[in-house]
């Protein structure tokens, strides 16, 4: 079979090499790191510890973890309520507004993030957009502090992950058959109940693979919580850059790494059995 | 039975300017098995729809056992459908799906649960209740479509071309299940197809519609043995068309000129004058094709045969260039009853086995396709 598909066979080379390379191998290598002991000059040397996973449990750590998540869950939050009506429309318009409403959803994606969380903080500062604009029309006399609060994060990772939580609600409501909507109606449910019945659990799986996406970079997102939330509004991803690169504590930021790759695998396997659940693995 | 159970008045319906249905008038009456049968875009399916509430008409009204129901929602008509995909609840189980209607309804678990099952026993599926529809085969989802409809004991039942994914073989059974199922339940069956043989045979009434209108309204029998127009006799069966010219009236028998040929026929229903033209129509079945030395007859050559197994079908050119399509069962007596192609042959028919219909101006050739 290899010989008589060489092609299929590269390919399948390419990928497995590029999974083992770039995806299994640093991961496993950053969760050997978080088993290690801090090294000043070697960043990482022996004996093998559990030390960074005890101090995980430090209230100080934890509490950063908890509002981190708290942030994070807020923004998947809003991205799931903002998200879910829109992709629902955008599935449901003429073509030729599908396409252009798509378009408005990628174009952002041609700037960097980066560029564009300090565009945010041009709209949020003191001084900023919309401050001189309530202010001139009068609604309010003093500037309002809206940067370097945890609104101001939420709000950049609401604005950068958005497109993230409509792309695979968009998918799963093009895949709403309409004629299973009217077998609802046909069969005695209302807007509401047909909503709650058909709607919802056909659309789970794209809601379970939009909070993927949003609620894990959330949490890792660290340069809007540097740019918009001040000293206050740490993610999980502060905490690991800072263990990296301020820090030298590369043991305790693999541990806070860790962390994050198995909360990501428990949301995923959530995925996975929802999917079964309605049993999409297996239509044709 | 003879009672009107729904009637439709003046409906109309456009989209985007075109006219799908023109100001339709039909009566179903109760407990029978209506037929909606056209070619694609004929509008029956949209019939169908306004049936179900899915669509409202731009005109006209629906009135359901004396009450108007031109404007209410699907979810509050005494009907339900079975959608030409079946439409199952991909999430809910087997079960789940037919004991939809009853849990809208809010009835209690215990009348759901007896009911479910007695809804599947209904279509055989009793063993498969735990299932997911894409665990099932095309026809166990089309029965699991069935029960789950009728499980409401509507008074009136829609089916969307419910057997065109089928295949042959399942077709005919269902078809059977279908007539089955509508005796013991007694619910009115509108059901749409393209299919005219299916309409035949499962049908109490056929309603033929093209381009938005009812071209004719009638017993399966009536629609094929005597189309109201040409639409219906091409559109229902094979049809033979002979023009021919009236030459005498003699009471109820009239002597036509057709293609040369002299008959005397009885007399048509409508009205005819000397010298006017009239179509003659032939099944295929009532041709009689005789050997070329028979002494009456249009002469031809057999171009085609097609052995169909209980029948064969010949094609034959007349002189004129005209074709006529033949079909004879074969006989006990010769069955090795064949044509050869170029053979030399006579076409013929029985007297009274015709059927007449006047010349009409939208009779022109064009307009026959169907």
């Amino acid at each position: 079979m290899d010989e008589r598909q060489p092609f299929r066979s590269a390919v399948l080379l390419l990928v497995w090499s590029w999974l083992l390379l770039l995806v299994l191998l640093p991961n496993l290598l950053v969760i050997a790191a978080s088993f290690a002991t801090r090294d000043p000059q070697d960043f990482l040397s022996l004996p093998v510890t559990l030390e960074s996973y005890q101090r995980l449990i430090n209230p100080l750590y934890l509490g950063v973890f908890t509002h981190s998540l708290y942030m994070a869950a807020m923004t998947t939050l809003l991205c799931l309520l903002i998200g879910y009506p829109f992709a629902w429309a955008l599935s449901r318009v003429d073509k030729r507004w599908q396409t252009l409403l798509m378009i408005l959803l990628i174009v952002p994606f041609w700037t960097n993030s980066l560029v564009r969380t300090y565009a945010i903080k041009l709209l949020l500062a003191s001084n900023g957009l919309i401050n001189n604009l309530l202010q001139s029309v009068g609604l309010i006399d003093a500037p309002i502090t809206m940067l370097y609060t945890e609104g101001a994060v939420i709000a950049g990772l609401v604005y950068l992950l958005l497109p993230f939580m409509i792309l695979p609600l968009y998918t799963v409501f093009e895949d709403l058959r309409d004629d299973l909507l009217q077998a609802s109606h046909d069969l005695g449910a209302g807007r509401m109940a047909t909503f709650v019945r058909v709607v919802i659990p056909l659309t789970l799986p794209g809601v379970i693979a939009g909070v993927l996406l949003v609620l894990l970079p959330a949490m890792g997102m660290f340069y809007v919580a540097d740019v918009l939330g001040g000293a206050k509004n740490l993610l999980v991803g502060n905490v690991i850059k800072n263990q990296f690169l301020d820090a030298r504590d590369w043991p305790f930021g693999a541990a806070a790494s860790v962390l994050l790759t198995v909360a990501m695998a428990v949301l995923i396997l959530a995925y996975g059995l929802s999917r079964r659940r309605i049993g999409q693995e297996t239509v044709e | 039975m003879n009672q009107t159970l729904l009637s439709l008045r003046g409906i109309s319906k456009h989209y985007g300017g075109r006219a799908v249905l023109k100001a339709l008038d039909l009566d179903i009456l109760d407990g029978e098995f209506l037929t909606l049968l056209g070619p694609s875009g004929c509008g029956k399916t949209t019939l169908l729809r306004l049936l179900a509430g899915f669509e409202r008409p731009d005109s006209g009204t629906l009135t359901l056992s004396g009450q108007d129901i031109t404007s209410i929602p699907p979810e509050r008509r005494p009907l339900n459908t079975v959608f030409q995909q079946y439409a199952l609840f991909p999430h809910l189980t087997v079960a789940g799906n037919v004991a939809y209607g009853l849990r809208m309804e809010k009835r209690p678990e215990a009348e759901i649960a007896q009911r479910v099952t007695e809804a599947l026993a209904m279509v055989q599926l009793a063993e498969l209740a735990e299932r997911k529809p894409h665990q099932l085969s095309g026809g166990q989802q089309q029965r699991v479509a069935i029960a789950r409809a009728v499980i409401k004991r509507p008074k009136l039942l829609l089916l969307d071309e419910p057997l065109s994914a089928l295949d042959y073989k399942l077709r005919r059974q269902m078809q059977i299940e279908l007539k089955r199922l509508q005796r013991e339940l007694g619910i009115t069956f509108v059901f749409v197809t393209h299919d005219q043989e299916e309409a035949l045979s499962m049908s109490d009434r056929v309603v033929v519609l093209r381009d938005g209108e009812v071209q004719q309204l009638g017993t399966p029998r009536e629609v094929y043995e005597r189309p109201t127009n040409l639409f219906t006799a091409r559109f229902v069966g094979e049809t033979n068309l002979f023009p021919a010219t009236v030459k005498a009236i003699n009471g109820d028998r009239i002597a036509l000129d057709v293609r040369g040929l002299s008959r005397d026929l009885r007399k048509p229903t409508f009205q005819v004058s000397v010298g006017e033209q009239v179509n003659v129509l032939l099944r295929p079945e009532d041709i009689r094709v005789l050997a070329a030395d028979a002494d009456y007859g249009f002469a031809g050559t057999v171009i085609e045969r097609n052995y169909k197994g209980s029948t064969l079908d010949s094609l034959i050119r007349l002189e004129d260039g005209n074709e006529v399509l033949a079909s004879e069962f074969f006989d006990e007596d010769d069955p090795a009853f064949d044509y050869s192609l170029g053979e030399q042959v006579r076409v013929s028919w029985v007297d009274g086995w015709e059927w007449m219909l006047p010349v009409a101006n939208g009779d022109a050739a064009g307009a026959l396709d169907g």
